[in-house]
């Protein structure tokens, strides 16, 4: 590196509050995501203790519903998009062959604004009457009448808002601009791919959030009637602005673990993907389609006919670019020469526990159906599946795939499977029952219930336990690996492909300081 | 200093994007205590605001320095207009939240209101309303200065594209011209429709609270015009900028940009003018 | 006693039947007994069209489910690196891609034609229904409201607040059952009218089969027809506020003379209870009387009268329960709007207001010493 002694490199805290470069601030982002990881795991532990019996024994009604609230607003914004973006910033560079993001100081904002954003919304857990309570979906009038506490989340929420717009741009740009020569679009990797698409998601809906939660601002402070039938408003109104960002967001929630097990899985496998082509228009498909199925959350608001109609099929067309996926996936391992490690197991355990998520997805999309599901645990059960045994499964399978290659050491191998294991079974014991507990009737948002959903609570709240006391082995093999261990190689995996694996492990300050050359 | 590595441009560690962030916390946390009647949130706001306006001082002037000082080559260009571009996008959807709020509320909200007797017996759900429990108001009208309005920015339009050309061709006296009659022209407007605003409060009746009429239109024409301001102050500044003899023919990435918003704010009075004026 | 049997029903319970059968991954398979693994047992044509369509869209996905997984886990199992297995170097196939895309979309039109015909029958409006009850959601209670027959009633949760807070062994019917359930009449299509007071509510009874949300400010509609007498028990579907849990409906389906006779005894008690405001009241009747009422406050202001500091106000010692009477009566008649405090006045009958109010005034150690009479209350409203 010729003018490397230009740099300026701070050390101690300064270098992470200034810093500009991608590694650093994807470290930040993944170390706050696991922070988060446990506030609002810890939330959901009170929500499965609580639940472990009927009656009111820990917490009250009022608590508790701040506690669902906070748990998935935290596990959202807080976790899973901030491990995300965390993961494109130390991979995307090294990916298509650049020195680091396009926009870097921009990048240190977008980081930046996080822990604000998070404190103010943890903040309100001491406003008067408490935390926000009117769900995750914050749906008026409910969260009109609420305490100031839904001011904080309001203002929380624009922050990240602000967050993950730059984040955003910044990935656009990146990709779009800062390719090495020869790297075109269809030679991408497909996490590449997957997060350009999921920018552009994230650019058209989260300023849609702003703008539904800026009118329930003024509606509760200023007069306005947007949701207030006495004014023309309609409370119904709010639920199509919040579910036109709402059902695009979940996908930003997917897309890129799909990308994740789109790398790892061909890695294992020792085969390239399989269909390349097709990930990548099925990912645009499911983009595309994600802007027109809102509605599938308020079946029951009282559409008219044709607009349930329409949604429904809308909504179940995901099913085919999704299947493309699963089928892709499916045919990669197809005559491969598989070994599992446990970045694989992950990936394996995706593919497998995704798809009931996918599946009981497709069941909810049924109109008629839905109304009996609609708002249950089955609903509960399902978005789980997506979400923890879906994106969650899939972030820690990318982290121990490139962890190696992060810190140069290799991750402890035995405590990584028993921490897949005990994980994967903690989900599903969690998860799995919570299927039968909404088909039985159990409503979801309830601290107390009735006798008949004992026994199932019980298996969840068990399982929930034994998941979340799982993720203290993830922390030791983290903080093991990042203090040292064997020495990884540059190319860390038998079967990997792909720039990064060039580099040295750690790799460089300025990823490519010269741009490589692309076969 | 910053460093160039090889072809790339890639800047040193720098302080302004976290004390934007605490800028932006202030900012935040003092609007809520200030909603809520905190007697400190108002002075957490002033401070949060000035913390964030001082470092977009600080930070911006950074980067026309480096500007400049020639560190900025093709590929940091093409970054900076990825960058614009998709921030008027995210803009651009913003506005699309409160459209969309607009052409719900008109055509099912108040037709399904007029159609609900048994709540709302008597109802004429006929646009604009404020509702049914709203009380009367005189709606805007298009053609007065609505229209003046819409030729004014029409015309900055143009006028910002005639300095664009002054640019181009090198001509300083078009571009400093261009910029200073697109500023005019920005002002004139706010000023037109601030006297509208309190024509609104005073003698028509329409408020913020005049149900759902009144709160779609400040609520679009209220953000359309802090934009229009924001946007006037970056006109300021290049005006400022171009005085000093900034940009080249060649290499003007900010005056670009600060083009695109302001053809952007036009565009979205556009729609305004159509949807909340005329129609 | 005449119960319709729905069209078509043997289509849809003979599905249900067989399908039943289908030995499944669920190890005890889809039982069919009240709260099994599955759907609660339907008692009306849509929720028999509702388990029926449920079940045929789960076995679909099972078996793509297995079908798919069956092939990844015998490649997980055959192609092992361990096993010897050299990779393969195929990365796509044109025919089998465009099989997986197109049979998928082949199985979810036949997915979507059943859905499509069943929700097309619950939105019938043509037949004309026979009865009309509008429902109102208010936090956290319904009100049933006969149409037809001039008659109106609240309807609250009845568990013991000892059973909830673990003090007392819990019932059967633990947090599903109310003090005045919904009477409906056998065989009869019912119209629903759904709408709300504060937020939005859900009304929901899974035997049913109809779940719609209660929307302030619009009416939303549905309808039911139930095959069979018995009592069905449903709860709340939408989040609102503190005690969503604890709202739950209790559907009394009983054969047309019942509902009749019914309907006549409702209506003498509303004229006894009429009469009863006019008398004047002991402050010993009011106080007992006003404990009872009371029930219905100790969601939000608590049993001991704390209330929760920040969001409900307590009455102990509160500026309003020891201020002037006239004000605790204008609160308690007329509500305060934006918040989860209602006008009681249109859900209590004098009497009642005046017992509570009174209750008020001398519980929580208020003593005040205060009798507010239901004349008191009448002049006030
Ligand atoms: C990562 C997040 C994620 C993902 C990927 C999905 C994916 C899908 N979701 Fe989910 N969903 C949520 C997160 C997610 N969802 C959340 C958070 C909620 C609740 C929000 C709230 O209320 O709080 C929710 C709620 C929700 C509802 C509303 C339920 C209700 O409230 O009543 C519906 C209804 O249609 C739905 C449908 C679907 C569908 C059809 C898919 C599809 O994309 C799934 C497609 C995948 C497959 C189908 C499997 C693989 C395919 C094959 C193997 C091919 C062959 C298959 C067939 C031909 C059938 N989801
Ligand atoms: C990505 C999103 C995500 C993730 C990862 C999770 C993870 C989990 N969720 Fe969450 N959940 C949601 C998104 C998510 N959830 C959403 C959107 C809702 C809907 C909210 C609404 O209705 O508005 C919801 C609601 C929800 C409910 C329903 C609540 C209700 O309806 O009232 C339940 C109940 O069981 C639950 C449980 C869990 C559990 C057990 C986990 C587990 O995976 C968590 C794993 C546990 C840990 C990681 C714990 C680690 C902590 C310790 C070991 C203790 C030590 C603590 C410290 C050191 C601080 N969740
Ligand atoms: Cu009423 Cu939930
Ligand atoms: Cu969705």
């Amino acid at each position: 590196m010729a003018s490397a002694h230009h740099d300026e490199h701070p050390t101690g805290l300064s270098r992470w509050l200034f810093t500009t470069n991608h590694k650093d601030i994807g470290t930040l982002y993944l170390l706050f995501a696991l922070l988060m990881f446990f506030v609002g795991g810890a939330m959901a532990l009170v929500i499965r203790a609580e639940l472990f019996q009927p009656g009111l024994q820990i917490v009250d009604p009022h608590f508790f519903n701040q506690m669902t609230t906070m748990h998935a607003l935290i596990m959202i914004f807080g976790v899973v998009m901030p491990a995300f973006v965390g993961f494109a910033n130390w991979q995307l560079p090294m990916m298509i062959g650049a020195p680091d993001m396009a926009l870097p100081r921009m990048n240190n904002w977008s980081f930046w604004i996080l822990p604000f954003a998070f404190t103010l919304l943890l903040s309100s857990l001491f406003a008067p009457g408490g935390g926000p309570a009117a769900g995750w979906t914050l749906y008026a009038p409910l969260s009109v009448r609420e305490g100031m506490a839904v001011d904080f989340t309001i203002l929380s929420i624009h922050m990240m808002g602000i967050s993950s717009v730059l984040g955003a741009i910044n990935i656009i740009a990146t990709v779009l601009n800062m390719r090495a020569p020869g790297m075109n679009l269809m030679k991408m990797p497909l996490f590449v791919w997957t997060w350009l698409i999921t920018a552009f998601l994230l650019i058209a809906v989260m300023p849609v959030l702003a703008g539904a939660v800026t009118m329930l601002l003024t509606d509760r402070h200023f007069g306005t009637h947007f949701f207030d039938a006495a004014g023309g408003g309609d409370p119904v109104m709010y639920q199509h602005i919040f579910w036109f960002f709402g059902h695009p967001e979940v996908y930003i929630l997917i897309l890129p673990a799909f990308g994740l097990v789109s790398q790892i899985i061909p890695t294992f496998a020792r085969k390239p993907l399989f269909g390349y082509d097709s990930m990548v228009y099925a990912t645009a498909s499911i983009a595309f389609l994600s802007f027109i199925v809102w509605a599938h959350h308020m079946f029951t608001v009282g559409m008219p006919t044709a607009g349930e109609l329409f949604f429904m099929y809308a909504t179940m067309l995901i099913a085919v670019p999704t299947g493309v996926k699963v089928f892709n996936w499916v045919a990669t391992m197809w005559r491969g020469s598989m070994s599992f490690e446990t970045p694989m197991l992950f990936a394996v355990a995706f593919v497998f526990l995704f798809t009931i998520g996918g599946l009981s997805g497709l069941m909810l999309a049924i109109v008629p159906a839905d109304f009996q599901y609609h708002d249950t645990y089955f609903v509960v059960a399902h978005f789980h599946y997506v979400l923890v045994t879906g994106a969650i499964l899939a972030i820690m399978g990318g982290a121990y795939y490139w962890l190696p290659k992060w810190t140069g050491h290799m991750y402890n191998e035995t405590l990584g499977k028993w921490h897949f294991w005990l994980t994967v079974i903690g989900m599903n014991v969690t998860f799995f029952p919570q299927h039968f507990l909404g088909l039985a009737g159990m409503p979801r948002r309830i601290p107390d219930y009735a006798l008949q959903f004992t026994e199932f609570n019980q298996w969840s709240t068990i399982g929930a336990f034994l998941l979340g006391f799982s993720q203290i082995l993830l922390v030791i093999v983290v903080v093991q690996t990042i203090r040292g261990g064997k020495k990884a190689a540059n190319k860390v995996w038998e079967g990997a492909e792909g720039l990064e694996w060039t580099l040295s492990s750690p790799p460089p300050y300025h990823s490519f300081a010269t741009a490589p050359k692309i076969k | 200093m910053s460093a160039a590595h090889g072809s790339y441009y890639l800047p040193n560690p720098s302080p302004w994007p976290v004390i934007t962030s605490a800028g932006l916390f202030g900012l935040a946390l003092g609007t809520v205590l200030a909603i809520n009647g905190v007697a400190v949130g108002p002075w957490l706001m002033a401070i949060g605001g000035a913390l964030i306006v001082y470092m977009m001082f600080r930070w911006f002037g950074q980067v026309v320095g480096e500007s400049e000082g020639g560190q900025y080559n093709a590929q940091v260009d093409v970054s900076f207009r990825l960058g614009m571009g998709w921030f008027i996008f995210s803009e651009v959807m913003f506005f699309a939240a409160f459209f969309g709020a607009l052409f719900y509320a008109r055509q099912f909200a108040v037709p399904w209101l007029g159609e609900t007797e048994l709540l709302w017996p008597g109802f004429d759900a006929s646009w604009p309303t404020a509702g049914p429990a709203g009380a009367s108001f005189t709606p805007m009208g298009a053609w007065g200065i609505p229209a003046l309005n819409t030729l004014i920015l029409l015309t900055s339009g143009a006028t910002v594209t005639w300095a664009h050309w002054g640019l181009l061709k090198d001509n300083r006296a078009q571009l400093v011209v261009g910029l200073i009659l697109t500023v005019a022209l920005g002002i004139t407007f706010l000023a037109l429709q601030a006297y509208e605003y309190v024509h609104a409060y005073t003698e028509l009746g329409l408020t913020l609270k005049a149900g759902v009429y009144g709160a779609t239109f400040f609520m679009l024409t209220g953000f359309h015009g802090f934009h229009v301001t924001m946007g006037t102050i970056m006109l300021m500044v290049i005006l400022v900028r171009s005085i000093k003899g900034h940009f080249k023919p060649d290499h003007h990435f900010a005056f670009e940009g600060v083009a695109w918003y302001w053809h952007f704010v036009d565009v979205v009075w556009l729609g305004l003018f159509i949807f909340v004026y005329w129609l | 006693m005449s119960i319709v049997k729905p069209r078509r029903v043997w289509q849809s319970r003979a599905m249900v039947a067989g399908l039943a059968g289908v030995p499944l991954m669920l190890s005890s398979g889809l039982a069919l007994a009240a709260y099994g693994l599955n759907l609660q047992p339907p008692v009306t044509p849509t929720a028999w069209d509702i388990l029926g369509l449920h079940n045929l869209i789960m076995i679909v996905c099972l078996v793509i489910f297995v079908v798919v997984f069956s092939f990844m886990f015998y490649s997980v199992f055959a192609h092992r690196k361990s096993r010897g297995a050299k990779p393969a170097k195929f990365h796509e196939s044109t025919t089998v891609e465009i099989l997986w895309t197109a049979i998928p979309f082949l199985i979810l039109v036949t997915m979507a034609i059943p859905s499509t015909r069943v929700l097309l029958k619950m939105d019938d409006t043509e037949t004309d229904a026979e009865l009309v009850v509008k429902i109102t959601g208010y936090q956290w209670k319904w009100q049933y409201e006969y149409l037809d027959h001039d008659l109106s009633y609240f309807s609250n949760l009845s568990t013991p607040r000892d059973q909830i807070e673990n003090k007392a062994e819990k019932g059967e019917h633990y947090l599903l059952e109310v003090d005045n359930p919904l009477v409906l009449p056998v065989g009869k299509k019912v119209r629903f009218l759904l709408t709300a007071n504060d937020v939005i509510h859900a009304w929901w009874v899974p035997q049913l089969g109809v779940k719609k949300d209660a929307i302030p400010g619009f009416i939303n509609e549905m309808w039911t027809r139930i095959d069979e007498p018995g009592t069905y028990r449903g709860q709340c579907a939408e989040l609102c506020g503190k005690d969503h849990g604890f709202m739950p409906i209790v559907v009394e389906a009983v054969s047309d003379d019942e509902f009749n006779k019914w309907v006549n005894v409702r209506k003498t008690e509303m004229v006894a209870a009429a009469a009863a405001a006019d008398k004047q009241w002991t402050k010993a009747e009011l106080i007992a009387r006003g404990e009872k009422v009371y029930q219905q406050c100790v969601a939000c202001h608590g049993a001991a009268g704390l209330g929760v500091p920040g969001v409900f106000p307590a009455l102990k010692g509160g500026a309003i329960a020891t201020g002037p009477v006239a004000g605790h009566i204008d609160i308690v008649v007329k509500g305060k709007p934006g918040t989860a405090m209602q006008a009681f006045g249109a859900q209590m009958n004098d009497a009642d207001l005046a017992a509570v109010i009174t209750y008020e005034r001398n519980a929580f150690g208020n003593n005040t010493g205060d009798v507010v009479q239901p004349s008191d209350v009448k002049a006030r409203r």
